[in-house]
């Protein structure tokens, strides 16, 4: 028995909210997705497409991403280093100021106070906001560290601190500007040089947000919930050193064939090709940690979720280095692949993490097993087809697009009018939402286990008094 | 791979944080310091007071997700909009708005590509102009004044010079206004390729291959109705554009022959643009790349016939 207590509430606290601003982010995205096919969902001035998408992207990536890191990262960095938070209060406080941020920064988006710079929209007051968040973080995670009770630094623990200094320069170099007002500001950086130092943080927020948080919990949740060792530690060193490296170097793959000098768009290009190796390394951990009893498949639900969450992180970081090339960029850059892209790795490798790294904590908090395997089962196939649908069908639709944009006639002219490429994405941007629903539905099927099994373990631990 | 850095938190984070550093310096930090990621084009002017109060609305509503404004010098994309953009047209550009996505088309290459009433018209219902278009309507930004002394205070932060009088006079204007007077300065400082039309040489008149020809003429209605109907009308009878149905061609009486229309098909109008002697006053696109030659010939064949109906009646 340990002679302390976890501060589990605080934990609690942040993937409930996680949970509840991934709904706000889910029923935006599902109301743009119709947005692009029947423009009378457009409601100005608030709730029209150009306003509620970074909503959608904001509320998921801050609200649903950076929630579920702030807690699920409190919960792994106490078990790791076996103590509680070296400043529990402050943990709390980290909490609610999160929240109060995120609901500013939905009203401010709502608002159109937006900086033009994609996943770094937000007005420079709530900027300040977010690195107050993140400084509170940062003093309670290396604090944590510092006073540890066991001495070996766990691999998890190496890709949170990668995080934690990462994230703290990127967001404050791409964030630098002049306020003119309370609600608005000029960007520091013009021009094309502004375009690299947004790519350069744009990716990298991919890099830092959605990846290494996410491998943290991967590393450390499948062993817990399969209780099969990580197959290499020396492959997740090298892995590791080269994907932090490595990732710094890609932004410019965003700025193909723009005004950006071409030599940085080619290091961009060639660091991002080389990518591949160190994002395999953790895949092929993953799938070798659970070769060593592929039953697992069958028998424990959760290994499904981390399984073919790493596949798709798998998939995407094969798909990412292809789209960089020159000659595929020219076909699908700004075209639907790339949210096709982008939703592989949102609804397939972070979401289906995350929620198998919540269905590991909530019962091991309340001390109690999951409501239903079952629901948990349904879930992962809804979610799975959902985003499958989205996937397919934007890819489908980008490959149409960027094709019907360079094609020509046999007298050299352009075959096909803007206006005539658009409408043939219709049906496809239909069926996107239908994957949207489908994915939907997945959730709700996971945050009814959820209640479900917060509702047991509280029955139980009332009972036991 | 052993060692104690597994061991040591703070000397792990510093490790950490220069390895993150060594592609930021070398792709980010030293490109900056440097000319090539500072150009900047001669005929670049800063934005003025009104365009840049329609630049922070075209950023409010996040035109951007749908827009990009960078054309990338690839063949086809060059006939799409034109130049290829060009390092030295963003300096004044805090920040970018390149965009990542075209859901909408790019706007690089959109300043000065239609009169000003065009844009009007547009925003308030873009599906009058294209039926099956997904862009939502901007009308609303009618009206809604804009507030001097909050430009001067975002002309004061960006460093952008400014007269007295052009910042009172933004108390007239409305936000469309100010968003109209953005779009029409995309892109302005790379110079237009001249029209060919203003420079080539009369050549003979060369006779419309379809002239008379039902199908054509079938066929050029319908183009009609999709690439000319916005701006000449419905019926052609006039509207943004002059009147094609009358018997004056650009605003001169007296008909020209079939070549002169398939010119201006091909070319568009530049302002002070000469064709057959009459001066144009511009704002009409070029369809040459959006039309193949028998199409441009149909359309004719298809004015042509409308105004012998239009003569009969």
């Amino acid at each position: 028995m340990n002679d302390y207590q976890y501060d589990n509430g605080t934990v609690k606290g942040f993937i409930v909210s996680s949970i509840f601003w991934g709904v706000v982010g889910i029923i935006v995205g599902l109301w743009i997705s119709i947005q692009m096919w029947s423009p009378a969902w457009n409601i100005p001035p608030y709730f029209t497409f150009g306003r509620l998408r970074v909503v959608h992207t904001n509320g998921l990536a801050l609200g649903l991403g950076v929630g579920a890191i702030f807690g699920i990262c409190y919960y792994i960095t106490m078990r790791l280093t076996k103590r509680p938070l070296l400043f529990p209060r402050l943990a709390r406080f980290h909490l609610y100021l999160f929240n109060a941020a995120i609901t500013l920064a939905a009203l401010s988006l709502f608002a159109g106070m937006n900086q033009s710079l994609e996943y770094a929209e937000l007005e420079w007051p709530l900027d300040i906001g977010v690195v107050v968040l993140w400084v509170i973080f940062a003093v309670n995670i290396f604090g944590t560290i510092i006073k540890r009770k066991e001495e070996q630094m766990y691999i998890s623990l190496w890709f949170i601190l990668a995080t934690v200094v990462t994230v703290a320069v990127l967001y404050i170099v791409n964030n630098l500007a002049v306020p003119a007002s309370l609600f608005k500001s000029y960007s520091i950086f013009a021009g094309v040089n502004s375009a690299n130092v947004q790519w350069w943080y744009g990716h990298n927020a991919v890099g830092f947000i959605f990846t290494t948080p996410i491998l943290a919990m991967f590393y450390y949740f499948l062993p817990k919930s399969t209780g099969l060792p990580i197959y290499s530690h020396r492959l997740s060193i090298v892995a590791f050193w080269s994907l932090v490296f490595a990732y710094l170097w890609t932004g410019a793959h965003h700025l193909v064939y723009t005004p950006l000098p071409d030599w940085i768009q080619t290091l961009g290009i060639a660091f991002t090709i080389f990518l591949i190796a160190p994002s395999w390394g953790s895949v092929v951990n993953g799938f070798y940690t659970v070769g060593a009893d592929w039953s697992q498949m069958r028998n424990n639900y959760l290994t499904k979720f981390f399984i073919l969450g790493i596949t798709f992180y798998g998939l995407q970081t094969i798909q990412g280095p292809t789209q960089g090339l020159r000659i595929v960029s020219q076909l699908i850059h700004y075209t639907d692949w790339v949210p096709g892209h982008v939703h592989m790795g949102t609804m397939g490798w972070v979401t289906m993490t995350v929620a198998a790294s919540i269905y590991y904590i909530i019962p091991k908090i309340y001390n109690t097993e999951i409501h239903s395997v079952k629901v948990a089962n349904a879930h992962f196939y809804l979610v799975l087809t959902g985003q499958l649908i989205f996937s397919i069908t934007m890819w489908f639709t980008g490959i149409q697009q960027g094709a019907l944009w360079k094609a020509t006639n046999p007298d050299g002219t352009l075959k096909y009018t803007f206006m005539e490429g658009l409408i043939k994405n219709y049906p496809f941007w239909q069926m996107r939402t239908v994957g949207g629903l489908i994915f939907t539905v997945g959730m709700l099927f996971f945050i009814y286990n959820i209640y479900m099994t917060v509702r047991k373990g509280k029955a139980l631990a009332a009972s036991s008094i | 791979m052993t060692g104690g850095i597994y061991k040591k938190p703070v000397l792990f984070a510093i490790v950490a944080t220069v390895v993150i550093l060594i592609g930021t310096m070398v792709t980010m930090f030293i490109p900056m310091l440097t000319s090539q990621m500072h150009p900047r084009l001669e005929d670049l002017k800063p934005f003025t007071a009104i365009q840049l109060a329609g630049r922070d609305i075209y950023q409010r509503e996040g035109c951007n997700n749908c827009h990009t404004q960078t054309v990338r010098p690839l063949k086809t994309e060059v006939m799409r909009y034109g130049e290829y953009s060009k390092a030295g047209e963003f300096a004044y550009d805090r920040p970018f708005l390149w965009g990542s996505k075209r859901t909408g088309p790019d706007l690089a290459r959109v300043g000065g590509k239609y009169p000003d009433a065009w844009h009007y018209r547009h925003f308030e219902n873009p599906q009058a102009f294209f039926a099956e278009s997904n862009m939502p309507a901007y009308g609303w930004l009618k009206g809604k004044k804009l507030s001097p002394s909050d430009m001067e205070s975002h002309m004061k932060a960006i460093g952008f010079t400014y007269s007295v009088e052009e910042i009172s006079a933004l108390s007239e204007k409305d936000e469309l206004d100010a968003l109209v007077s953005y779009v029409q300065i995309i892109g302005a400082s790379v110079k237009k390729k001249p029209a060919p039309a203003a420079v080539i040489e009369e050549k003979e008149h060369v006779t419309n291959p379809f002239a008379g020809d039902l199908k054509a003429i079938e066929s050029g209605e319908k183009l009609y109705a999709a690439n000319c109907a916005f701006c000449h009308g419905p019926n052609a009878k006039g509207d943004i554009g002059p009147d094609l149905t009358d018997d004056e061609f650009l605003y001169v009486k007296g008909d020209v022959s079939d070549d002169d229309y398939f010119e201006i098909i091909n070319n568009g109008t530049a302002p002070g643009m000469v064709e057959e002697g009459r001066t144009a006053k511009g704002g009409m696109p070029s369809f040459k790349d959006s039309l193949d030659r028998n199409e441009r010939w149909s359309l004719v064949a298809y004015i042509r016939a409308i105004q012998v109906k239009g003569a009969q009646k």
